[in-house]
């Protein structure tokens, strides 16, 4: 923690030449520090990192502390998509279904080296990272993450809310897909996730 | 499906002086003691049976695939055998490619507390298929789904052979086969984008959803357009 000096996110920074008058970024304080803790997560647990996820929501750790009260079941009640776990591809259309029916503003953590890169899971059936379907906003390392871990990605997660402005409308675009490929990041970027072994069609196991 | 309810009691065929099971300590890795059930099956059977081998205490026996059926129906049926429990259905694939897929079932007698295993040879290059043990065993369905699903076997007389793990679209080919590459044949956003291009609720037949239960009572035209072989979500 605090390796890199990073701006106190709830000091409110006022620049007179700046477009913001003083309401309105005592405004944003005052919304951002409302959203920051209040984040309603959508919990989307597939494998071992639900099992820290849980031991976080739980009492010893006690999400509730950051305004995680409430597990939201529904992603229409959610603020924030947490995938804790593995995404095999027959997964991928739903948590991107899970992602689209958010409503704004909406941030996603993804937790736990498989979400974020496929972790060990290089092989026909998992998605290699959930950055290749949804946006994300906070990556947790780890196999899996212990529940201080995520606590802390949480905090990084309300840093992050506490600096946005309302003056900058462009946060709020709803990031539509390629209509072509469905995908957010072009696909030649995907494929060099497989590096640096080669691409996948020339890659066998038995030498056949 | 109105077949009565039985309990089945492990070891209830045996004599009652029979020896308590115990785990059996120091077993050879070949040879050893032979299931009863393998002798059996070779004076009823004959030449259908090709190879029994016993290893670690377990017994195999290699069996003609034209006769499967017939073969487990008299273990499941025979009063002397009672194989009433498919442990497990699955096959085997050998880096050595002129050796064939082999598919195993592992059966299990709970009356008389035996455990065999049958095996049948698919030679490559002919087409992989083999008979259903569905009708006898309907816990067979989702164990033949998968083994089609993973190895491309085909199972003559399943009712609904399609995939099961992988999405029905998928058009990779069978993973678990030696020549399917680790990472699938298309590279990694052609897979993607085709996995997202699936409807994820248009894979489940109604029947599969929670009113299998009361189909019966679902109204008329709705029936009607079940059996007609919609699907839901398109």
């Amino acid at each position: 923690m605090g390796l890199i000096s990073r701006p106190q996110p709830d000091v409110v920074s006022y620049d007179p030449k700046g477009g913001d008058g003083w309401v309105t970024t005592r405004l944003d304080f005052l919304v951002n520090w409302g959203r920051a803790n209040s984040l309603w997560p959508m919990p989307f647990g597939t494998a071992c990192c639900a099992i820290e996820f849980m031991a976080s929501a739980a009492s010893q750790f006690d999400l509730a502390r950051f305004g995680m009260e409430r597990m939201s079941f529904s992603p229409r009640q959610a603020d924030v998509l947490i995938c804790a776990g593995r995404v095999p591809f027959k997964l991928a259309p739903v948590i991107r279904r899970i992602w689209q029916q958010m409503l704004q503003p909406k941030w996603c953590i993804s937790m736990g080296a498989c979400a974020s890169t496929g972790g060990m899971f290089d092989n026909y059936a998992v998605v290699q990272g959930i950055d290749t379907i949804i946006p994300v906003d906070v990556y947790v390392p780890g196999c899996p993450p212990r529940p201080e871990g995520l606590i802390y990605g949480i905090m990084m997660l309300q840093e992050k809310v506490k600096r946005e402005r309302g003056a900058d409308t462009s946060i709020r675009n709803e990031m539509d897909p390629d209509p072509t490929s469905q995908l957010y990041i072009p696909p030649s970027a995907i494929n060099e996730l497989s590096e640096p072994f080669g691409n996948s069609v020339n890659q066998t196991r038995s030498g056949l | 499906m109105t077949t009565p309810f039985t309990p089945m009691v492990s070891g209830s065929a045996l004599p009652i002086d029979a020896p308590a099971p115990a785990t059996s300590r120091n077993v050879a890795h070949r040879g050893g003691a032979v299931n009863p059930s393998a002798d059996a099956l070779r004076e009823k059977f004959g030449s259908a049976v090709r190879r029994v081998d016993v290893v670690w205490g377990e017994t195999s026996v290699v069996v003609d695939g034209t006769r499967l059926q017939e073969i487990v129906r008299w273990l499941h049926d025979d009063a002397a055998q009672r194989y009433e429990y498919l442990s497990d259905l699955t096959a085997v694939e050998f880096r050595d490619t002129e050796q064939p897929i082999e598919v195993v079932w592992h059966l299990r007698s709970l009356a008389y507390r035996r455990f065999l295993r049958l095996k049948v040879l698919l030679v490559k290059g002919a087409p992989l298929e083999v008979a259903s043990v569905w009708p006898i065993y309907k816990g067979a369905d989702w164990f033949e789904r998968e083994c089609y699903d993973m190895f491309g076997i085909r199972f003559a007389g399943h009712p609904d052979l399609r995939r099961i793990l992988m999405w029905e679209q998928y058009k990779e080919g069978f993973p678990l086969r030696k020549d399917f590459p680790l990472r699938g044949r298309f590279s990694r956003a052609e897979q993607l984008r085709q996995a997202l291009a699936a409807n994820p609720e248009a894979r489940y037949s109604m029947e599969e959803l929670s009113i299998a239960d009361a189909f019966e009572d679902l109204p008329q035209e709705m029936l009607a357009r079940l059996r007609s072989g919609e699907k839901t979500g398109e």
